[in-house]
C-alpha cells in the first residue's frame, strides 16, 4: 500500500499558527452559548462529541496505520457503561471515569489478540466490523425481563431511557444544563484534538508513525511494534468510549443502533471525507456530514443511506484523500510536487 | 437429542455457512479483498428470485435465473468501480462497503422496506427416525452441489486453470499472456452468483428485506477470515469448524449465543493461525 495519503510533516512541532487557530477555536466554543439558542447548542453538542469518534478512528488509520471499522465498539460499550453504572450507583463522576477505562481493558484484550496474531490490515478491519455487529445483536437479543445488571434493564432494542445528566463534582443537586454538556463536549473534542496532535511530537508518537511507514525497519530498529500499536489501538478506545458516555449524557439516551452497521459506517464517512492525513479533517467532515444528513431528513430526500452510500463511493473513487487534503494540493501545488517525487 | 439428530442439525449447520460465505471466499481467494457489499448480493439474490416467482416461474428457475442475474450484476460492478481499485485494497474495501449502503438504500426506496416471501409447499421426510423438514434437505444438497461446481470448474476446465495460476502467481500469469482483466471480472461474477444463488434458495426460509444482508454477513466474514486464502479447502474447513460450534450452542441455548461463541472461538483461533486455517499450505483449492 502507499503511503502518499499520509502526511509526512506530523512530527515537526506546530506553528504558532497552529496554536492561534487553537486560541480561536477555545473562545469560539466559550462564547458560542451567550449568543445562540439551546436549539443549535444541542446540535452542535453532539457534532463535537461525534467529532471525538471520528478523532479515535482517524488517529488509529492516519498516525498508526490501523484501519479500525469497529470503533463504534467502544462508542457503545462507554455508552452502555455510563448508563448502567450511573443509573445503579446514582452518582455520575465515577461511573463516566469507569465508562471509559473499561472499554479501554475490553480494547487491551481484543487488541491483543488481532494485533499480537499480526493478522492483516484487512483482516482487522473486519474483524472489528464483526465484533461491533456481534454486540449489536447482542444487545438487541437483551429484551427479556432476565437481561438486568444491577438494577438496570438492557431493554433490547429499545435501548436505555433516562439516563442521568452529569452532575458537578462540587455541587450534586445540580445536573449539568445545555451551556454545561456543549462546554464538556466542545472542551473535550478540543483537547483530544490538542493531545493527539502533541503526542506525535513525543517518541510514542513518532515511533507509531515511523511504524505506520515501515513495521519491519521499525522492529529491526529495536522497537516491538506490536506494543506500540496496542498502545494506540487502547488509547483510541478509550476516547471513542468517551465519546460513548458523552452521547449517553447529551442525550440522555443510548440503544443497540450505536454498535451498528450504519454508525460504523458514518464514522468511516466523517474520516474518508476529511481525510486521514490531518486531525482536523475529520473533526470538519464529522460537522459537514452530520449538517448534510440532517438536512437531508428535513428535505426528505428519502433514504439517507442511500447518500452516505453514494457519498463513501465518490470519495473512494474520487477523491482517496478526503476534502481537506484535495483542497489542501490544489492550493499548496509546491507540496504536491514533492509528494509526488515520494511517491 | 439422538445421534442421527446431531448429525443432521450439524449437516445443516455446516451447509448454510458453506452457502453463504462460498462466493465472498471464491473473490477473496482470488482478489484477497472482503466484499462487503456480500450481504446486499445475497439480498439482491433473494429479491431477484421473489420477483420471478411472483411473476409465475418455478422456484428452482427463479433460484438460478437469481443466480445468473447477480452474476451479470457482479461483473457490472467489477467493470464500475473495482477494476479501478486493484492493488488499492483498502479502497476496494471502503468502495464495496459504500456499494454495500447504496444497494440497501436503493432498494428500500424502490421495493419498500418491508419484507416479502414466497409460499411453497415443502413437506417433512422421515429419515433415519428423524422428521426433517425436506426443503432443508435440498439446501444441505444445494451447497453440496455449488462446492462440487466450483471444484470442477476450477479442477477441469481451462479457465480454472487460467484462475488458478492466476490465484498462485498474478505477475507469471500475466507474463504467460494471461489477461488478468477478463479472469478478475469473471471471478468477481462467479463469487457475485453465488451470492445470488446463496441469497435465492433462502428466500422460502428467511423471505426477501432490504436489510437481510446483515444477518449473514458476520458469519460469512468470519468463516472466510478463518478459512484463509483457498476458496474451497478454506471453506469446508472454516464452515464445519464453525458449523458444529453454532449448530450446538444454538441449539442449546440461543443462536446469538451461538454467534458470539463462533466469534470467541475465531478470535482465538486467528492468534494462533493469523493467516488463516489453509493459511499455512502451498497448493490447494
Amino acid at each position: 500500500m502507499s503511503h502518499q495519503e499520509f502526511a509526512s510533516d506530523a512530527a515537526v512541532p506546530p506553528s504558532r499558527w497552529w496554536w492561534l487557530f487553537v486560541a480561536i477555536l477555545a473562545a469560539g466554543i466559550a462564547l458560542t452559548p451567550s449568543y445562540t439558542d439551546a436549539a443549535l447548542q444541542l446540535d452542535v453538542s453532539v457534532i463535537f462529541v461525534f467529532a471525538l469518534l471520528a478523532l479515535s478512528m482517524g488517529f488509529l488509520w492516519g498516525y498508526a496505520g490501523i484501519l479500525s471499522f469497529g470503533q463504534t465498539i467502544f462508542f457503545g460499550l462507554g455508552g452502555y457503561g455510563y448508563a448502567v453504572l450511573a443509573m445503579n450507583a446514582g452518582t455520575t463522576l465515577w461511573p463516566l471515569v469507569a465508562a471509559v477505562v473499561l472499554p479501554m481493558l475490553f480494547s487491551a484484550v481484543l487488541g491483543y489478540f488481532i494485533i499480537y496474531g499480526r493478522i492483516s490490515d484487512i483482516y482487522l478491519s473486519v474483524i472489528t466490523l464483526v465484533v461491533t455487529l456481534i454486540f449489536e445483536k447482542s444487545i438487541r437479543s437483551t429484551s427479556g425481563p432476565d437481561y438486568v445488571i444491577g438494577s438496570v434493564r438492557l431493554n433490547g432494542q429499545n435501548g436505555i431511557p433516562g439516563i442521568p445528566a452529569l452532575q458537578l463534582p462540587w455541587d450534586a443537586a445540580a445536573p449539568l444544563s445545555f451551556d454545561g454538556v456543549f462546554y464538556l463536549a466542545g472542551a473535550a473534542a478540543l483537547l483530544a484534538y490538542v493531545g493527539l496532535r502533541l503526542l506525535l511530537l513525543t517518541p510514542f508518537g513518532r515511533i507509531l508513525v515511523g511504524i505506520r511507514e515501515s513495521e519491519k525497519r521499525m522492529e529491526l530498529l529495536g522497537f516491538d511494534a506490536r506494543a506500540y500499536k496496542l498502545g494506540a489501538f487502547v488509547l483510541a478506545a478509550g476516547i471513542a468510549a468517551l465519546s460513548g458516555a458523552l452521547y449517553a449524557i447529551w442525550g440522555n439516551f443510548v440503544s443497540p443502533e450505536m454498535f451498528g452497521l450504519n454508525q460504523a459506517a458514518q464514522v468511516v464517512i466523517w474520516v474518508i471525507v476529511g481525510g486521514r492525513s490531518t486531525l482536523i479533517g475529520p473533526i470538519v467532515a464529522t460537522g459537514l456530514v452530520q449538517y448534510l444528513s440532517g438536512w437531508l431528513g428535513t428535505v426528505g430526500v428519502g433514504q439517507v443511506t442511500l447518500v452516505l452510500g453514494a457519498v463513501l463511493l465518490v470519495f473512494v473513487l474520487v477523491f482517496p484523500k478526503g476534502l481537506l487534503p484535495t483542497l489542501g494540493g490544489l492550493r499548496w501545488p509546491r507540496r504536491r510536487s514533492r509528494e509526488r517525487r515520494r511517491g | 437429542m439422538g445421534l442421527s439428530n446431531t448429525i443432521y442439525l450439524a449437516a445443516y449447520a455446516i451447509a448454510l455457512l458453506v452457502l453463504i460465505s462460498l462466493g465472498l471466499a471464491v473473490i477473496f481467494g482470488m482478489m484477497k479483498v472482503i466484499n462487503l457489499a456480500h450481504g446486499e448480493f445475497m439480498m439482491l439474490g433473494a429479491y431477484a428470485c421473489v420477483l420471478c416467482v411472483d411473476a409465475g416461474v418455478p422456484l428452482w428457475l427463479s433460484v438460478l435465473l437469481a443466480a445468473l442475474a447477480l452474476g451479470l450484476f457482479g461483473i457490472v460492478v467489477e467493470r464500475l468501480i473495482i477494476r479501478f481499485l486493484y492493488g488499492r485494497i483498502v479502497d476496494t474495501l471502503l468502495a464495496t462497503w459504500g456499494l454495500s449502503l447504496l444497494l440497501v438504500g436503493g432498494v428500500t426506496t424502490l421495493l419498500g422496506p418491508q419484507g416479502r416471501s414466497v409460499t411453497t409447499d415443502f413437506g417433512n421426510v422421515s429419515i433415519g427416525g428423524i422428521n426433517v423438514s425436506s426443503y432443508n434437505l435440498m439446501l444441505i444438497a444445494v451447497a453440496a452441489a455449488a462446492m462440487l461446481v466450483t471444484w470442477l470448474l476450477a479442477q477441469f476446465t481451462r479457465f480454472g486453470l487460467l484462475v488458478r495460476g492466476t490465484m498462485q502467481d498474478p505477475v507469471i500469469a500475466g507474463a504467460l499472456g494471461v489477461d488478468r482483466s477478463i479472469i478478475y471480472m469473471a471471478t468477481f461474477g462467479y463469487g457475485s452468483a453465488l451470492a445470488g444463488l446463496a441469497g435465492a434458495v433462502l428466500v422460502p426460509i428467511t423471505g426477501a428485506s432490504p436489510t437481510m444482508g446483515l444477518f449473514f454477513v458476520s458469519k460469512a466474514f468470519i468463516t472466510v477470515i478463518v478459512g484463509g486464502h483457498f476458496p474451497l479447502m478454506g471453506t469446508l474447513a472454516a464452515s464445519s469448524l464453525f458449523g458444529a460450534i453454532d449448530g450446538v450452542v444454538s441449539y442449546r441455548w440461543s443462536s446469538v449465543l451461538g454467534e458470539v461463541s463462533v466469534l470467541v472461538v475465531a478470535v482465538v483461533l486467528l492468534r494462533l493461525l493469523p493467516l488463516g486455517i489453509t493459511g499455512r499450505l502451498r497448493r490447494g483449492l
